[in-house]
Formats: C-alpha cells, sequence, structure tokens
C-alpha cells in the first residue's frame, strides 16, 4: 500500500518538475525515489496486510513481485536519458508516465478485489497505448499505437464482461469470498465463464497464441525503449496477474481448463518459435520469442499451487535478459530509422563488450547453463512433469532447440560480418544497465536459490 | 587439497589470460595450462596414497543440487588427459598468429575449465552444467578463428552446436525425470534408484541421443568432418582429442550404470552401431581428398571401435576404451598438428598437392611416421594396448564383431599409410618445405614419447582406472 502511494507521490513530482523547469534532475531523482521505494516495498515482504476493506492485499507475492517491477522500471528510466535526448522538452512526460505505468503493475498484483484489478489493468494499458504512439511524427509508431489501443481495449472490454459475470455470480468482487465461495458443490454456470473470459482477456495481455496477433506489429512501430518496455515489464506483469487471479480465485482449474492451458502453450512456443525464425527485424524477432517465452510462462499455470516461485524466477530470469538485450539494441539502432539484423554486423569487432552482453542476453533466452534462462527453464520442466506433463516438457525442449536458431542468427551477425559502420560515443548509462542487467541475470543463474526460495 | 583447486586454476587461468593482453596471452595461457597440468599430477599422487581428493558443498536448496566433484581414477585419467593435451595444444599452436589472441586463448582454458568439470562434476546437474558450457568457447572459437569461406563455416558451426544442444536437452529431460524419483541430483543417490525397465529404456535413449551426438556415432556423425575441417586446427584438436571423449566417458560413468537393462537388452544393436562406424569411417576416409577431413573420418572410425568396446560392458570391454580414449586423444591431435605443421608451409590441405616432402625433412617424416604408425595400432605403441584389448572384449561377446571390429585394422594400415606415401614420400616436391622449428618439434617429440612409453609400460595408467571402472561394473550388474 505504502509502495503504490509513494510511487503515485514520485509520479506527481515528476509533472511538477516540469513546471518547475529542473528537467536535469528528472531522471537521477527518478532513479533514487525509485530505489527508495524499492527499500519501502521490500521491507513489508515479513508484514502481510490488507488495505480498504481487502481493495489491496500486501503478501509476500505481491511484494516479490512488485519489487521486480521497480528493478525494471529503475533500468527503464535509466535507459530513457540516452533515448530521449532529442526530446528533452517532453522528458518529464515520458518518465511521469513509466512511473505510472509502474503504479498499474503494482496494483495488479496486489489487488484484493477485482474492481482493483480492472483499475490496474486500464492504468497499465493506458500509459502503455500513451508510450506506444509517443513518436508522433512517425507513421508507424502511430500504427502501432492505434493498433495497440483498439486490441487492448477489445481485451479491456472481454475482461470487464467477465468480471460482471463473476459478480453475477458470486454477488461479490472480493477475490477472498470468491475463493470461499467457489468451493461450494454447486457454482452457476456464470463463474466458469466468467473466468474463460478473464483469461481471454489475460491472454490477449501476455501475447499467447492465438492472441499473439497485434505483438510483432506493435513491437516493431513503437519506439525502441517501449518495446523493451512492453516486451520485459508489460509482459511479466502480465503474466504474474494471470497466475494471481487463477490461484487466488481458487479457480475450478479442472481437466478440461488444463487441456486448453496445455494447448495454448504450446501452441504459443511453437508459433512464436517457428515465426521468430523467419524475422529480419529484432524488434520482431524478440516480440515472437516474447509470444514463445509466454507460452513457457503459461506452463507454471499447470501446477499452480506450487510455481509461484518458478513464475517470480522465470520472469526475473526473462526479463533481466531482456533489458540487456535492448540496452544493447537501443545503442546500436539509435540514428537509425529501423532495427534490421544488419545494423549488428560486426558488434563483435566494434563494441566487443556490448557485443558480449548482447551474447550474454540471448544465450539466457536460448537456457544455456549459468545465465538464469537455463535454470529457469529447468525448475519450469521439473515442476511441470511433476505434475504430470511430460508431453509438454518435451515440445518445451523442442521449442528450445528451435529458438537456438534464430537466437544465433543475431550472434552470428556480431561476430561472423565484417562492420559496416563505426559508432562512436560510449554512454554511460547503457553500458551501466547492460552490464548491470546481465550481471544480475548470472547472478540469479549461480545461485537460484536467492529468488527460488523468496515465495517458497 | 582437493580437486576443486584444479577448476578454480583453470577458470583464474582463463581470467588472466584474457587480462593479459594480446602479446602476452599464447604464453600466459601456456603457463597456466602447464599450472593445471602439475596441479593434476599432485592430485594425481594424493589420490594414490590413499587420500580423499573429492570435494562437495550444497549449492541450491530448491531444487536439491550439490557442486560435487569426485575424483576416482576414471574421472582422473580424463581429467589428466585433459590438462596434459591443454598445454599441448597451446604450445602447438605458437606458430600461429591469431586476431585478438587474449580471447582465444582465454576460450581455449574456458574450454578446458568446463571439459575438467565435466569428468570430475558427480552431481547430474553440475555435470550438465558443464557439459554444455564447454559448447560455448568452441562455438566461438570455431566460428571466428576458423578456415574456409564464412558462410560455409557459419552453417556447419550451427548446425554442430544445435545437434549437441538438442542432443543434450533430452538429457537434461531425463535427468529431471530422475531427479524427481531420487529427489537429489547426486550420483550416488541416481545409483540407488530401481527403475523399470521400460523406465530405463527411455532414460538409456534420452542419454544415448546426446552422447551419440557428442562421440560421434552413426547417423549423427554429420555435423562432424565439416567443423574439423572449419575450425582452426586448434578446435579440431579440442574437439577430437578431449570433448569427444567427453560423451563416451559419459556413457561409462552415466548412461551404463543408471540404465544397465536397457543397454543389456539391446548390446548387440549397440556394438553393431559403433562397429557400424568403424567400417563407415574408414570406407569414406578412402576417398578423402582433404588431409583434415581425412582425419576426420578416421577419428570416427576409432570412437565406433571405442564405443563398442564400452557397449560390451565387460571389465575388459571398458578397459579398452578408456585406455583407447586416452591413446586416441594423443595421437589424433598428433596428426592435426601433422596437417598444421604442412598447411603452414604449403597453404593446402589438399592431399594431392603436397608430396614428395621425405627428402627435404626427414626428422619431420620420421616423427609423422611414427604417429601414423601409433594410429594403426601397431604393437609397443598405446593405441595397440587399447585396440587389442577392445577387439579382444568384443571377440567375447561374438566373434564375428571382434572381425568386423578388427576391419579398423587393416583398413586404417590401408587409408593411413596410403594418405602417409601421398603427403610425404614421391619424387622431391619443388616447393620448399622448410624444417620444423623447434617448437614443432618438442610437441611432436613429447606426443610420440607418450605414446610409446605407455605402449610399452600402459601398468600405471591401467593399475589407475581399473577399480573405479570395477565398481561401475557391480553398478551395472547389481540387477540380473
Amino acid at each position: 500500500m505504502n509502495t503504490l502511494i509513494a510511487i503515485i507521490g514520485l509520479g506527481v513530482l515528476c509533472l511538477l518538475f516540469e513546471i518547475l523547469d529542473f528537467r536535469k534532475a528528472i531522471i537521477p531523482i527518478t532513479i533514487i525515489g525509485l530505489l527508495g521505494v524499492l527499500g519501502l516495498t521490500i521491507s513489508e515482504y515479513n508484514a502481510p496486510n490488507s488495505y480498504y476493506n481487502n481493495m489491496i492485499v500486501v503478501n509476500k507475492f505481491s511484494v516479490c513481485f512488485s519489487s521486480l517491477f521497480i528493478v525494471l522500471t529503475i533500468f527503464l528510466v535509466a535507459l530513457s536519458h540516452n533515448f530521449y535526448e532529442n526530446h528533452q522538452s517532453k522528458l518529464s512526460d515520458f518518465i511521469a508516465i513509466k512511473i505510472f505505468l509502474l503504479c498499474g503493475a503494482v496494483a495488479m498484483v496486489s489487488f484484493g478485489n477485482l474492481a482493483m484489478f480492472f483499475l490496474g489493468i486500464e492504468v497499465l494499458s493506458i500509459s502503455l497505448y500513451i508510450l506506444a504512439a509517443s513518436n508522433r511524427m512517425n507513421l508507424k509508431s502511430n500504427e502501432a499505437g492505434m493498433k495497440y489501443f483498439l486490441m487492448g481495449s477489445f481485451a479491456s472490454g472481454i475482461i470487464l464482461f467477465g468480471i460482471c459475470m463473476i459478480y453475477g455470480a458470486m454477488g461479490t468482487f472480493d477475490i477472498a469470498e470468491i475463493s470461499e465461495m467457489s468451493q461450494s458443490a454447486e457454482l452457476p454456470i456464470w463463474f466458469p465463464i466468467g473466468i474463460v473470459l478473464v483469461t481471454i482477456g489475460m491472454f490477449f495481455k501476455v501475447a499467447a497464441v492465438p492472441f499473439h496477433f497485434w505483438a510483432p506489429d506493435v513491437y516493431e512501430g513503437s519506439p525502441a525503449l517501449t518495446t523493451a518496455t512492453m516486451s520485459t515489464l508489460a509482459k511479466v506483469v502480465a503474466m504474474a496477474t494471470l497466475y494471481k487471479l487463477l490461484s487466488a480465485m481458487n479457480a475450478d482449474i479442472n481437466y478440461g481448463f488444463q487441456m486448453v492451458i496445455v494447448v495454448i502453450s504450446i501452441a504459443s512456443m511453437t508459433v512464436g518459435n517457428i515465426m521468430a525464425l523467419k524475422q529480419a527485424n529484432v524488434k520482431r524477432m524478440l516480440a515472437f520469442s516474447g509470444v514463445s517465452h509466454a507460452g513457457f510462462m503459461l506452463m507454471t499455470l499447470l501446477s499452480i499451487t506450487t510455481s509461484a516461485g518458478s513464475l517470480l524466477y522465470y520472469a526475473t530470469a526473462y526479463s533481466l535478459a531482456g533489458i540487456a538485450a535492448f540496452s544493447v539494441i537501443l545503442y546500436v539502432c539509435k540514428n537509425q530509422n529501423n532495427e534490421d539484423i544488419t545494423n549488428f554486423h560486426g558488434l563483435g569487432k566494434t563494441n566487443p563488450l556490448l557485443a558480449a552482453v548482447l551474447t550474454g542476453a540471448l544465450l539466457s533466452m536460448a537456457g544455456i547453463p549459468i545465465f538464469a534462462g537455463f535454470f529457469a527453464k529447468l525448475v519450469l520442466f521439473s515442476q511441470t512433469i511433476q505434475a504430470g506433463y511430460l508431453v509438454v516438457v518435451i515440445a518445451a525442449v523442442i521449442n528450445s532447440i528451435i529458438s537456438v536458431g534464430y537466437y544465433f542468427k543475431l550472434i552470428l551477425a556480431m561476430y561472423g560480418k565484417e562492420p559496416n559502420e563505426t559508432r562512436t560515443g560510449k554512454p554511460f548509462l547503457i553500458y551501466a544497465v547492460a552490464i548491470v542487467a546481465l550481471v544480475l541475470n548470472v547472478i540469479i543463474g549461480l545461485f537460484p536459490s536467492v529468488i527460488l526460495d523468496l515465495l517458497a | 587439497m582437493n580437486v576443486s583447486l584444479l577448476l578454480i586454476l583453470l577458470l583464474v587461468g582463463a581470467i588472466v589470460t584474457y587480462l593479459a593482453g594480446d602479446k602476452l596471452a599464447s604464453k600466459v595461457a601456456l603457463f597456466f595450462g602447464l599450472a593445471s597440468l602439475g596441479c593434476t599430477i599432485v592430485l594425481l599422487n594424493h589420490y594414490n596414497l590413499g587420500e580423499n581428493i573429492s570435494f562437495i558443498t550444497r549449492w541450491i536448496t530448491q531444487p536439491n543440487v550439490s557442486f560435487a566433484l569426485k575424483a576416482d581414477g576414471l574421472s582422473l585419467a580424463m581429467v589428466l588427459l585433459t590438462t596434459a593435451l591443454t598445454p599441448i595444444i597451446i604450445f602447438s599452436s605458437f606458430g600461429n598468429e591469431y586476431k585478438n589472441s587474449k580471447a582465444f586463448y582465454a576460450l581455449i582454458l574456458f574450454m578446458s575449465f568446463a571439459m575438467t568439470g565435466t569428468f570430475l562434476a558427480s552431481d547430474g546437474l553440475l555435470y550438465y552444467i558443464f557439459w554444455e558450457l564447454a559448447l560455448i568457447p568452441i562455438y566461438f572459437i570455431a566460428l571466428i578463428w576458423g578456415n574456409g569461406d564464412a558462410e560455409d563455416r557459419k552453417k556447419a558451426v550451427v548446425k554442430f552446436f544445435i545437434y549437441t544442444l538438442a542432443g543434450s536437452l533430452f538429457m537434461l529431460v531425463a535427468f529431471v525425470y530422475l531427479y524427481l524419483k531420487a529427489g537429489s541430483f547426486l550420483i550416488e543417490d541416481l545409483y540407488k534408484l530401481n527403475l523399470s525397465s521400460s523406465e530405463q529404456l527411455w532414460i538409456f535413449l534420452a542419454f544415448f541421443l546426446a552422447y551419440a551426438i557428442k562421440i560421434p556415432l552413426i547417423p549423427f556423425h554429420t555435423w562432424q568432418a565439416n567443423v574439423y575441417q572449419k575450425a582452426p586446427t586448434v578446435g579440431t584438436m579440442l574437439l577430437s582429442g578431449i570433448m569427444l571423449k567427453m560423451g563416451l566417458y559419459s556413457v561409462i560413468r552415466w548412461q551404463l550404470p543408471l540404465a544397465p537393462l536397457a543397454a543389456k537388452e539391446y548390446l548387440p544393436v549397440l556394438i553393431g552401431i559403433g562397429i557400424a562406424g568403424v567400417i563407415y569411417g574408414s570406407i569414406v576416409a578412402l576417398r578423402q581428398k582433404d588431409l583434415k577431413k581425412l582425419l576426420a573420418y578416421s577419428s570416427l572410425a576409432h570412437v565406433g571401435l571405442i564405443s563398442a568396446g564400452t557397449y560390451t560392458l565387460t571389465l575388459d570391454g571398458l578397459r579398452g576404451s578408456v585406455l583407447q580414449m586416452i591413446a586416441h586423444g594423443f595421437v589424433v591431435v598428433g596428426l592435426f598438428f601433422v596437417a598444421e605443421i604442412i598447411f603452414r608451409r604449403y597453404e593446402t590441405r589438399t592431399i594431392a598437392e603436397m608430396g614428395g616432402i621425405r627428402a627435404q625433412t626427414p626428422k619431420f617424416t620420421s616423427l609423422f611416421l611414427l604417429l601414423v604408425l601409433a594410429s594403426v595400432a601397431l604393437p609397443t605403441t598405446f593405441n595397440f594396448v587399447g585396440e587389442f584389448t577392445v577387439l579382444y572384449s568384443l571377440s567375447q561377446i561374438n566373434v564375428w564383431f571382434a572381425v568386423l571390429g578388427g576391419t579398423t585394422i587393416i583398413l586404417g594400415a590401408y587409408y593411413m599409410l596410403k594418405m602417409f606415401q601421398y603427403t610425404m614420400l614421391g619424387e622431391t616436391n619443388k616447393r620448399i618445405f622448410a624444417d620444423v622449428t623447434a617448437n614443432e618439434g618438442i610437441t611432436l617429440v613429447l606426443i610420440v614419447a607418450v605414446l610409446f612409453f605407455f605402449g610399452l609400460y600402459p601398468k600405471p595408467i591401467i593399475d589407475l582406472i581399473t577399480p573405479s571402472l570395477e565398481e561401475i561394473l557391480t553398478q551395472i550388474n547389481r540387477i540380473n
């Protein structure tokens, strides 16, 4: 609760800076503020509590995920410095929107009431729509914003409809009460229908197949930093929320529903990976790779009672690798009008450090050991085998192999081709973010217990 | 003092080499290579005195993973092979110039680190991590410093990477399955499992995929010849000298004891696959025009025989295989080095463009001849000891296996001597062939010396490996 208020305060402060003409300090102060909020959040780890008649419930789950979101936001804000160099006049708007986005994210994992959940998802989505269209002179960015807005509001509508159904069946928005009532033998048919509608809406948000069509276009068209936000923060938020919704409402995860998850999970992995193989644009490629990672994360829903820790681990590993990868992409594709793989040619020669970081990030996403991605997959596989879904694991293994194909395409381009241009300048913040994110990734890869035991 | 020291030494070596800069990198790497060899010998000494040099500590609580390094005779023999070949391989590269050599030598040491870890790990997950880790340096070594057309090289290397990764991921699934049954990844706990024969079959197949690709066995060998040809000679040496042995070692350490029933049931098939590799490799080698490719296929034939030996599940078979692994490691490194020496002077790997070198450099010729003879398992060479033991064990299973496997000696002699004849003998070549340099000479003499020393006196190695092989064999025969 304190987290949420503090974040909103920080967002308002950002807007005030604009009025006070204090732009230069905005990024350092925001980062310091977020670090403070992070400390505040962590201090609530051992003090579960609920506020405003269960509107907001703070527990270990919400604290862990909120901390992850705050860390990701710190990285994204740090990257903004270089990215918005030429848009100084709007800097405070962009930063403030990112902070409000974080607000929505935190609300989405700490809701105790479906009304709060919907508020959170709208705050997050609207911030993202704005960011997607923020490069307003660019046709593609406009298209991305429009597309994302139409698709997203459609999904929100479905979610709202689902919430109404649940309310109709249960007579309450309160998660705890719904959970209690859902254990009774006779449930009105509206309840499962409502759950299915909410789930479909969330599948839109995580871009799982067959609700993924918006992702590649929106990722490609949006400004690169927004793409980074969408593919790391927004994806992880939506996944955590879906997990929380289904586990908190004790939704009857019966055999049929699990089969649907199995199918969607396998389909997301396969379609995402196969489509990614063909992409020449790095942002599109990572969009499809994100679709396949959504498929991996959906596997946690198959053992929903025990897999909170592994979801947190996977989300952390994936998003840290994503941040590291995107900071290199931001560096390479600055002043370019596209993000094609050709831009990366010879990066291993011109800038070995960033090439190594991007290689590490991609290896983590492919699940090669010592990077956190490996343990994320390992824990996921063992949990899913335990739940009795060997088929999904085998599909996941085959998909991991396919994914190596396109991750290595980028690595090959960096090391196997001659450089076609030289880049000057070593933006400190980009280097710092890239290295810190990858180092964190390796650290949690070497000591997975640090994260895994948080939600044990 | 325990084996973790060796791993730390190699890892620190890799980092220091990278930091030492391009000029010093090769020397620093050689220093650390020799230091790790020294460390291995000291450890061997401690081990022979009966001290406990294993190392175990808790790493991750959930899932239950330990950082467990177990040193028994078998793993120490393989570690010795690794740490003895690493300085030789580094030293052999002194005649070449590499761009960005600090990264190059650091990667060699890092790969040596990962392979040593693979041989020592006694926790399934740790073993898997080292196994995968060894793949990354060789990928970059072959990709960045390889030879030939860049596009072809990329294709070959990526194919190799995806192939091996695909195999190992199925092994990972098998490990996860075993973990869920045993509650631990430790090899002792996995050995205690009582798996049904159908479970064992699946486990066996998952492991088989990983190892058959790595070794490689027919029909999973298609990556091999191209990668050997395209990789720089150092990479080829690392691959054929040590990395292949990771697969063979793993068969003995992990696959057979964990799924003995499946191994017994399919014994003839498995030996058949190995022997098919012998015959296929030999015949294809006969037709090769490229020296490195010829050696690659000869390597395929040799590892086919070694794996046939391990799948006999007899003490002789296992012992012969391990001896042959070590012997083959040295001889193949020597032969690839010979190819490199010729390439340094003639800039070609095509056999037809060589010939008539003998008269110009008799010393080099005789060393090369000794290597060729060792490769075809002439008595008094180390390879003879290994190959003979393997063939003997095969004859105990079925005489025809030994007869078919024995073709390796006949065919091997044929293609190796023919190759020798075309490269070295004949009318004196008009192009000048500079005599071997001191560095090259030392490397070759060292390798030949090792091969003949252990050929005449294999007892230390046999004594080292036999107890642990017996232990593994009891494990294999525990259920009958």
